[in-house]
């Protein structure tokens, strides 16, 4: 009896995921099905064309959007890795237990911050140093909210690692750089790659920070799709949003076979 | 030579902490000390005293509250019944995985979802109740929001109940509880933790966010976030708009002393 009492409580629960699931992913599988739509609109599938996939391609100025976040995305997320890399190093090497603890409160402000106090405070920012808004400030500003979460990355494995590995390796007559290059970095790669791939994540993510200090004349896709979707319905943002959940299940593949490689994964805290 | 290398690493983060971190804070506290028309003044605290600030703060409260709760109704028997389910990591994937998507193309899709002849007024209409304003009104927003916050409540509520020893639920039940007080008295205290973490993280951001509540909720619902969007870069006041910046930041601060200090960020995109 207790057998048949919990199958049957194993049916309700899967009910009640399955409508939890239902619910989060009819939109996503709407929005991507109405793409295909000759229509023209949001409602009453007429018939399946490619029309607007073919606008998508056709727009040299979408394209060049696409472009610039690529470009944002690749470059803050290299330099704030450079930027994270060095500033875990950092903590790491700061013997005082409270500046090492002031350090990372430091580092925390910017990941906790709402995004619209990171970008009002960035836009005061860059109109008093004078940067003109445009590919250098959102450049600026998508380094800024990266290099928090690159430390967060790569700090665990740095602790990770043995101060008696690099005690040999001086020992056996290492240079600082050699140490650096050959025993600290080779070590935390795992956490170098998983920094680098979340900064990504969140640039080409990131609408709120950009939107306040894009200026005009200057667009990211997330941007872009904003001020589209204020404008009301049109199917061509259908056909982006697919092309893009395409990309970002790519993006999320990558990311856990990134995860999987590295021994323990680490960055399951921050993932979402 | 040990504490020369220590400076050559420190002083590029150092910079960037000076730079990103400590200097937009304290822009934002200064600016919130001038009018429009720049000059040094306490008027934008006096102002956010007012009514209209007031009633705009207590609003966007109650939205956040709202979309908060609901979040927690709905995502913690989801994240418990994942817990019991076989390929437990495979489908936390799967409700993680809409989280990636960028949260502006889920609120447009549900622009269609909820438009006058969108499929949902489409069902209404056959069921005989007909058409409704559902886009630009507090439910849509609330709607949207909590189907926007759901994995990440869900997620820090699953990693709570993982942590938790199953043996303790067969020993509550064997000493005569019921499901309710194994519950009540055994389970929520245990992952208390976990839901202080998803609170926070879809709390703050419910406060926050301007997108949602411009694509969907019209300007019907303005929330702190919208307001400081609004003075920054519609109304072009930046001495208000980083006066209201500075109550979000403490009342933040607040929160996350309430809730237990958390050093993760769990949502705000």
């Amino acid at each position: 009896m207790a057998a048949a009492r919990s199958s049957r409580k194993w049916k309700w629960s899967h009910l009640y995921l399955i409508a939890v699931f239902v619910v989060l992913y009819a939109p996503i599988f709407f929005l991507m099905l109405y793409s295909f739509n000759s229509g023209g609109a949001m409602h009453d599938f007429e018939g399946f064309t490619l029309e607007w996939y073919k606008e998508v391609f056709a727009d040299t100025r979408l394209f060049i959007i696409v472009l610039n976040t690529l470009v944002i995305a690749l470059l803050s997320s290299a330099l704030s890795t450079i930027l994270g890399v060095l500033g875990a190093l950092a903590i790491q090497h700061v013997r005082r237990r409270r500046t090492q603890n002031m350090l990372l409160a430091l580092n925390n402000v910017l990941i906790v911050s709402p995004d619209v106090i990171i970008g009002a405070s960035f836009l005061i920012l860059f109109t008093i140093i004078g940067i003109k808004l445009g590919f250098v400030s959102v450049l600026l500003a998508h380094i800024a909210f990266s290099v928090p979460i690159v430390v967060i990355m790569v700090l665990p494995k740095l602790e990770e690692m043995s101060s008696t590995w690099i005690d040999a390796a001086r020992d056996l007559g290492a240079s600082r750089t050699d140490v650096l290059t050959k025993v600290i970095l080779p070590y935390i790669r795992p956490g170098i790659f998983a920094g680098f791939f979340m900064a990504l994540t969140y640039s080409l993510d990131d609408f709120a920070v950009t939107f306040f200090v894009t200026g005009n004349g200057y667009s990211t896709l997330a941007v872009e799709i904003y001020s589209r979707a204020r404008q009301g319905i049109s199917l061509s943002i259908n056909a982006l949003s697919t092309l893009i959940f395409l990309f970002t299940i790519i993006l999320v593949i990558g990311y856990y076979f990134i995860n999987q490689r590295g021994n323990r994964p680490p960055g399951m805290e921050v993932q979402r | 030579m040990s504490v020369k290398s220590r400076n050559l690493y420190l002083i590029p983060y150092a910079a960037w902490i000076v730079l990103f971190v400590v200097a937009p804070i304290a822009l934002i506290v200064y600016y919130s000390l001038f009018d429009i028309e720049g000059n040094f003044t306490f008027s934008n605290y006096s102002d956010f005293f007012t009514p209209v600030y007031m009633r705009m703060t207590l609003s966007s409260f109650w939205y956040a509250f709202l979309i908060t709760a609901f979040s927690l109704l709905i995502a913690y028997p989801a994240a418990y019944l994942l817990t019991r389910t076989k390929h437990k990591q495979l489908w936390l994937l799967l409700i993680i995985l809409p989280s990636w998507i960028n949260l502006l193309l889920k609120a447009y899709a549900f622009l269609g979802l909820f438009g006058t002849y969108g499929i949902v007024n489409a069902a209404l209409d056959t069921l005989g109740i007909g058409r409704q304003q559902i886009l630009f009104t507090d439910f849509s927003f609330v709607f949207v929001s909590v189907y926007i916050f759901i994995p990440f409540m869900i997620l820090p509520v699953f990693n709570a109940l993982e942590k938790m020893n199953p043996s303790l639920i067969d020993a509550s039940r064997d000493l005569g509880a019921s499901a309710w007080t194994t519950f009540q008295r055994v389970v929520f205290p245990l992952t208390v933790n976990g839901v202080k973490a998803g609170c926070q993280a879809v709390f703050i951001p419910a406060l926050s966010l301007f997108m949602i509540t411009r694509l969907i909720a019209g300007n019907r619902v303005i929330t702190l976030g919208t307001a400081i969007e609004q003075h920054f870069l519609v109304t072009q006041d930046w001495g208000m708009g980083a006066t209201i910046a500075v109550f979000l930041v403490v009342i933040m601060a607040l929160i996350m002393v309430l809730t237990g200090n958390r050093r993760k960020r769990e949502v705000s995109r």
